[in-house]
């Protein structure tokens, strides 16, 4: 079974490519059975590599495919790598592909782009596919590009607007600095390894560099830079809430299972490194520690429902930044899996409710939607409780109390960090149920056109299943101790070493982390359900602060700012070319000579006759003086 | 026997080949301004007579004999050419003719 490996990138990419070159000949009907069909066969390959594996050895299993090319003794092969690891990116990635494509089946049905846009989901979830299954970052790097441009196509899938088109730009250029840092990471790899296979790097990390050496922590730092721009960690963050823009399920596959977990996956693939560069994983959970707060309150003050996600999203990856900080590497993936589950549910939920309700974003023009739509309600509400982390009954609640706990109890987590994670699971609970219960209760305000069809609301269901059963893979030891995923995840991933003696405060943690998203779900329901003009109230108290947070905390103006004032008075200032000049120089003077000379051809012979006369006289005189 | 003095020829062929010269360059009708260059080779020639006199040698004569060869072969052809130019201009005037000004 594990033979088939090489089929699960190759699928999407040949439905892209099916797409790509019939795309426009085939029946409205025929494109989503091609687009979804090959992600719902990858997922289906994937499900069985994966009962192959669970059920075997376990042992890590590589496929060649081809070298790609061969420089020098440079040779990145083309080849897989399937370990436990890349087995949950995969099977999430495929999965929740796979329900975001029957989902956009419905969703997308009435577009005029229907056979683009599903060209360009399969090469977003190929180019993903390929960068967890890649064996060399060569590979790695080529996912993790392609993933880029299809977010930028997709992001501008509608392109009739320049505000999306500005939007998809924003998001690619800003990727691309952390891209940048990336590279310059791979370069110093190859220097020192002479290969960039990974597996390679990480066996021989620990006998060439020293832990703490320079050498580990500038490449940790810079590997760091290519993550936080991909998963819009601070301070590159900026990009994911104008990447908006894009049609829903778009959103659902950015922030749930492709592009933004990508900077997740290349920090726990190459943990080793993080391991010998204490300094650079400390900035791992210090980045991720401010970015789960900032983003936490500009989502409080947002109303467009998309961007609340967009900031629960940045949040969310934050805590998974945290957990890789201290060393939590499985806790991380374990909050990946079901933030996948949950996020691409709220996305779905909210692609749903924004459709039936003509493309209203706005949250305070919806309410009551509880009635009308029982089902997207339900579901949207499991999702919001696993993104609040309910205790005990949600997903969420297992994946975020094993960061919390971990970010005190880890040896290298601190005070610090568990602060600042409990105050974000706080401000967590507090903008998720305000964005539930502004939509869902109260008085209709905008009429509800039609009811969502099977193809959307089938997906909701799968994956409000999922974000909550999948969190009891993995119970804390207070409540069962059921340790199925960090077990499964040991052979890759080190286990978390905790501080000693300190065990036993672990249901301390737990309470108060339960208590906060119960308070937070509390005082939502206090604010905007009982007596929303206290929220008036303070929303003009701290009116300077509010527009602060919801403008992203600046960001945008401080960029403006620093890079994209000066580069505009750079380009206007150097408008003419500065370096033009210089060949404009040589045009001008060779002008200048050839009019001079066309002059002294006047056509009047005894103009010659003066010039021979002079020059002769001139020859003479110089021979006389100086023989 | 008293012999004129090496200066003199010298000056008087000086003289003559200046006159020769500017004429050349201020006269406008192209049959002056070939009788003008006649002037100078002849002035030419007469240095070239001074020149032999003052050191017994017979070459400055046989260069003498050139330059009216040369004078000659000269005038047919400037002729030939003044002919043409009075031909296609219908002048005289050098001036008129600057066709092929840059």
């Amino acid at each position: 079974m594990k033979e088939l490996l090489w089929l699960v990138p190759a699928l999407p990419f040949l439905g892209a490519l099916t797409l790509i070159i019939a795309g426009g000949n085939l029946k409205r009907g025929a494109v989503p059975f091609v687009g979804a069909g090959s992600v719902g066969l990858s997922a289906l390959v994937s499900l069985l590599i994966g009962i192959d594996f669970l059920s075997g050895s376990q042992a890590p299993f590589e496929q060649h495919l081809w070298t790609w090319f061969d420089v020098d003794g440079f040779a990145p092969q083309v080849a897989l790598y399937l370990d436990s690891l890349s087995l949950v990116f995969i099977f999430v990635i495929t999965f929740v592909g796979f329900l975001i494509h029957v989902y956009s089946a419905e969703f997308m049905h009435d577009d005029e782009g229907y056979a683009r846009f599903f060209t360009f989901l399969n090469l977003f979830v190929g180019s993903m596919l390929m960068l967890v299954l890649a064996n060399n970052l060569v590979l790695l790097y080529l996912g993790w590009e392609g993933v880029g441009l299809c977010s930028y196509l997709l992001i501008g899938f509608w392109y009739q607007e320049e505000k999306n088109g500005y939007a998809a730009r924003k998001a690619f250029i800003i990727t691309r600095v952390g891209d940048t840092a990336m590279a310059i990471g791979l370069f110093m790899l190859f220097r020192t390894f002479a290969t960039l296979n990974i597996q390679d790097i990480l066996s021989q990390a620990p006998g060439v560099w020293q832990v703490g050496s320079e050498a580990a922590v500038a490449v940790g730092l810079l590997l760091l830079g290519g993550a936080v721009g991909k998963s819009a960690q601070l301070p590159l963050q900026s990009w994911l809430p104008d990447a908006m823009a894009g049609p829903s399920p778009v959103s659902a596959l950015i922030h749930a299972a492709t592009m933004v977990t990508a900077g997740v996956y290349l920090i726990s693939r190459m943990f080793t490194i993080f391991e010998l560069a204490p300094v650079a994983q400390m900035w791992v959970g210090i980045i991720g520690a401010l970015t789960l707060l900032i983003s936490g309150f500009s989502a409080l003050t947002q109303y467009d429902l998309k961007r609340i996600l967009a900031y629960s999203t940045i949040s969310q990856i934050g805590y998974m930044f945290l957990a890789l900080g201290v060393g939590a590497f499985s806790s991380a993936i374990f909050h990946f899996m079901i933030h996948a589950f949950f996020k691409a549910l709220l996305f779905l939920g909210a692609g749903a409710v924004i459709l039936l309700l003509h493309h209203e974003h706005d949250i305070f023009r919806m309410g009551g939607l509880r009635k009308k739509l029982p089902v997207i309600y339900w579901t949207f509400l499991i999702g919001a409780g696993s993104l609040a982390a309910l205790p005990f009954v949600t997903g969420g609640f297992y994946s975020k109390d094993q960061i919390l706990w971990f970010a005190y109890a880890g040896e290298k987590g601190n005070m610090w960090f568990l602060v600042a994670a409990m105050a974000g699971a706080f401000i967590t609970a507090l903008y998720t149920f305000r964005m539930v219960f502004v939509t869902f209760f109260g008085t209709e305000k905008t009429h509800v056109a039609h009811h969502a069809g099977k193809a959307m609301t089938i997906p909701l269901v799968v994956l409000a299943i999922l974000s909550t059963v999948g969190g009891f893979i993995e119970l804390p030891h207070t409540m069962g101790h059921i340790q199925l995923f960090s077990d499964y995840l040991k052979p890759v991933l080190p286990a978390i070493s905790l501080k000693d003696g300190i065990e036993s405060s672990e249901w301390i943690i737990q309470l108060i982390a339960g208590g906060l998203s119960l308070s937070g779900v509390y005082i939502a329901y206090y604010l905007y359900v009982q007596s929303p003009k206290t929220v008036d109230r303070i929303k003009i108290s701290i009116s300077a602060l509010h527009g602060y947070w919801f403008s992203g905390w600046g960001f945008d103006d401080l960029y403006n700012f620093l890079f994209v004032k000066p580069f505009l008075w750079l380009s206007r200032a150097n408008k003419a070319d500065v370096v033009d000049k210089a060949y404009d120089g040589v045009v001008v003077s060779t002008d200048y000579f050839h009019r001079g000379f066309a002059w002294t051809q006047s056509g009047i012979m005894r103009w010659y006759m003066m010039g021979i006369v002079i020059g002769t006289i001139l020859v003479v005189t110089l021979s006389l003086i100086y023989y | 026997m008293n012999t004129i003095p090496v200066e003199a020829g010298l000056i008087l062929a000086g003289i003559l080949f200046m006159l020769g010269l500017i004429s050349v360059l201020v006269r406008r009708n192209i049959i002056f301004m070939l009788i003008s260059v006649e002037i100078m080779l002849n002035a030419a020639g007469l240095a070239f007579i001074t020149a032999g006199a003052k050191w017994m040698q017979a070459d400055g004569q046989i260069m003498f004999i050139f330059i009216l060869t040369m004078a000659a072969a000269e005038v047919s052809v400037g002729l030939a050419l003044i002919l043409q130019i009075y031909h296609q201009l219908k002048t005289l005037d050098g001036d008129a003719a600057n066709k092929m000004k840059g």
